[in-house]
């Protein structure tokens, strides 16, 4: 685990130092070429714009208005009739945030963390779904509205599927291993 | 269903916010969405142009067709539509180290490019190709090493021992991406009947 924090330590600096060491052996004009492409980065910024917008738009909505809480309360009764264990409800507000904000998700894994002690059951299992998925959402609107689609066609199905059997995963080998 | 799923949350939020008597947070939060999506895209913009400068220089200096012709077999049969070739592949490689090692803010310059170079490919400029949902499948399970961002919070939630979690965290990020995979060649699969 140590040599994994290392690599990721040198990884960014390293690369810094060999790409362009290379392409300038092989004749490239390193500060030409550089600068040629990072000028897609801001073509695809304002590219991306109207698609977050629109997304953080709904998000916002359903999550400040308390609809999320909502959903959460409602889940927690048929979670728990379907064989979840009650102790573990602390967790759902954090299982239906996950896929829709990044910035939220992290609240509320932080907070659960404080709240419980970064060494129980709560705490080690908020951290591992923490970091067991992305923002589905998030991953979807900046991908696919980069390149202008607007037809997602199965894609969100198969984000959600992943956040759902992560979560699932999560609580089985968070009680298996601790 | 992504229209449905829109029109749900926005509803759903005004109509719960209405009910509860706290109609003005969705003024507020619209406005707020706005100007959030705007840092958002500006805070991309300065990480986007570093990375994507970097990765000029390395397809120039033929780096990123080396890493597609080493790595690039043993991904291509998740991608079966895509040319043998294709400079999508080096891309997509690039995308999937940057996730592995926690480097979060190159991973996303990385898959940009990449999904600019599937879109090259792509038969139908508005809806998204099959390469496109397994690519997005691979990003969205985020298979990650490093957790970066949780240990530093248990850290300075004093836990015992940050990084126990790391292990876990491997487990249930494989098990997601596995379940993803297999999804989209179900789909991929009933799509073309």
């Amino acid at each position: 685990m140590k040599l994994i924090a290392e690599v990721s330590r040198w990884a960014i600096p390293l690369l810094f130092l060999l790409i362009p060491v290379v392409a300038y052996i092989r004749r490239v004009p390193v500060y030409e070429s550089f600068v040629t492409g990072a000028e897609e980065g801001f073509k695809t910024g304002v590219r991306i714009l109207p698609f977050l917008i629109g997304m953080l738009l709904a998000i916002r909505v359903f999550i400040d208005s308390g609809a999320l809480e909502l959903i959460a309360r409602f889940l927690r009764p048929l979670l728990i009739h379907f064989g979840l264990n009650p102790d573990l409800t602390a967790i759902i507000p954090l299982a239906v945030m996950r896929p829709l904000s990044g910035s939220g998700a992290l609240g509320v894994a932080t907070q659960l963390i404080y709240q419980y002690g970064p060494d129980s059951f709560i705490g080690r299992l908020a951290s591992t779904l923490q970091g067991s998925t992305d923002t589905t959402f998030f991953v979807l609107t900046v991908y696919f509205g980069s390149v202008g689609i607007r037809k997602y066609r199965y894609a969100l199905k198969l984000g959600l599927i992943a956040d759902f059997v992560g979560f699932i995963v999560s609580v089985w080998i968070v009680s298996k291993v601790f | 269903m992504l229209n449905l799923i829109w029109l749900i949350m926005l509803a759903a939020g005004i109509l719960v916010a209405a009910v509860t008597g706290r109609i003005e947070t969705v003024t507020v939060s619209a406005m707020k969405a706005a100007e959030l999506g705007v840092e958002v895209a500006f805070e991309l913009i300065g990480v986007m142009s570093l990375w994507l400068g970097l990765m000029r220089l390395a397809e120039e200096a033929g780096l990123v067709r080396a890493l597609a012709r080493v790595f690039g077999p043993a991904i291509r049969y998740l991608f079966p539509t895509l040319r043998p070739d294709s400079p999508a592949l080096g891309a997509i490689i690039m995308n999937l180290s940057a996730n592995i090692l926690g480097l979060g803010n190159a991973a996303t310059p990385f898959g940009l490019k990449a999904m600019q170079e599937l879109q090259k490919e792509n038969p139908h400029p508005d809806t998204a190709s099959p390469a496109m949902c397994t690519f997005l499948a691979l990003n969205t399970s985020a298979l990650t090493l490093v957790p970066a961002t949780i240990i530093g919070v248990r850290l300075k939630a004093q836990s015992a021992n940050p990084t126990e979690i790391i292990g876990t965290t491997i487990v249930a990020t494989g098990c997601a991406m596995v379940a993803a995979i297999v999804a989209d060649q179900f789909f991929r699969r009933r799509e073309r009947l």
